[in-house]
């Protein structure tokens, strides 16, 4: 549980992964997802991305997810990751 | 029945996530050597959901920790052991203790997480001149050591010389290695061969391997898999020939006979000993009689 407290990312741009970047914003939760698969799974994405944050108890955060056409697995794993290290963890 | 293990690096999805369809009987999710300093929390985490979340089918997997001399293992075990992995591998293996450190440590992860005790096994990596000379040792360490791996590459820095694609300067290692394993009653893995292009030196490297008495052999290439896999597959003869021996000692305790020979050899205890691993192994692979 906790809040962001700084800038993080995680993963990469390659084929299968994603890219996350968040930072502190304290007005609430502002998501934007770019992915090669938008129209198809955009949706889905956003899902499990809100799903990450709240097991984290994050509400507050700029999140910009950058979608290689990553498994939700991996997609979990890349949230979790910018989230931890947002926390400073 | 695992005889190919192929290494993938803990921190790439684009592979990781085509893991189960690389052909090797098991796979090693790396979160050693092959993920960088500043991404270890990256890879354990991806390495954590892909095994929570999507699996690897038949494929067993091991996942290698980083070493009990590095800030990073105790993080490595509290991420992997809740979601089972089928075996660990601590690197760099020297001594019984350095097992027995790590078992511990999982043993009160289990006990913490109620999870069923000694369901992940371990395969230390041993790469050090002293892991090879504590080989037995090592392997011996705890229940919970389903096999040794020998780690060919850090083993010649530590001896000063040179690898070699002949692999002279391993051979001492190898030889003790299996002789360690089998006293111990715990299968045995060979080092990799790291050239990815050589696509007949792998086959010749894997069967001097099984010569030795390996079980298997691992890879860092999906190319090297189908190698590995063949030359530690028993051949169609192999099996035809294991039936046959079975098939004359059943013959001669009928006949109450108490020595049987086949094709002019006399068989004895250890050529059915052999006969017996080679149908156990073939009927692990669903390689029948005329297979």
């Amino acid at each position: 549980m906790g809040n962001i407290i700084r800038q993080a990312t995680a993963g990469t741009l390659e084929s299968s992964d994603v890219f996350v970047s968040l930072e502190p914003c304290a007005s609430g939760l502002e998501i934007e997802i770019d992915s090669v698969v938008q129209k198809q799974f955009g949706e889905a994405i956003l899902s499990v991305v809100k799903e990450v944050l709240s097991e984290h108890g994050i509400d507050k955060g700029k999140l910009t997810v950058t979608d290689r056409g990553a498994l939700d697995c991996v997609i979990r794993a890349r949230v979790e990751t910018a989230v931890l290290r947002g926390k400073g963890e | 029945m695992i005889r190919s293990m192929l290494f993938l690096p803990g921190n790439t999805p684009n592979i990781i996530v085509n893991g189960e369809i690389l052909g090797a009987d098991a796979v090693i999710l790396d979160l050693e050597d092959a993920v960088a300093p500043a991404e270890k929390d990256s890879a354990r985490i991806l390495v954590r959901n892909a095994l929570k979340y999507m699996g690897f089918g038949a494929c067993r997997v091991t996942v290698r920790i980083n070493a009990i001399d590095t800030e990073f293992w105790q993080k490595d075990l509290d991420a992997i052991i809740p979601v089972k992995p089928d075996l660990i591998m601590p690197p760099k293996v020297s001594c019984a203790k350095d097992v027995q450190t790590v078992d511990a440590y999982i043993t009160a992860l289990e006990e913490k997480l109620g999870l069923e005790k000694n369901t992940v096994g371990l395969i230390p990596l041993i790469e050090t001149a002293l892991g090879i000379e504590n080989a037995y040792a090592i392997a011996s360490a705890s229940p919970r050591v389903r096999a040794i791996f020998l780690g060919g590459e850090d083993l010649t820095a530590d001896l000063h010389c040179k690898r070699t694609k002949e692999g002279n300067e391993i051979n001492y290692a190898r030889c003790r290695m299996v002789v360690a394993a089998r006293a111990a009653g715990v299968e045995v893995y060979d080092t990799p061969f790291t050239d990815v292009n050589d696509d007949e030196g792998i086959y010749t490297d894997a069967q001097y391997a099984k010569s030795l008495g390996f079980t298997g052999k691992s890879a860092i290439s999906p190319r090297h898999v189908k190698a590995i896999n063949e030359v530690f597959s028993p051949s169609a003869k192999d099996i035809a020939y294991a039936y046959e021996v079975m098939e004359a000692i059943r013959i001669a305790k009928e006949q109450g006979k108490g020595a049987v020979a086949l094709r002019g050899k006399m068989i004895d205890a250890p050529i059915v000993a052999r006969a017996q691993q080679t149908i156990a192994m073939a009927e692990a692979l669903g390689l029948g009689r005329e297979a």
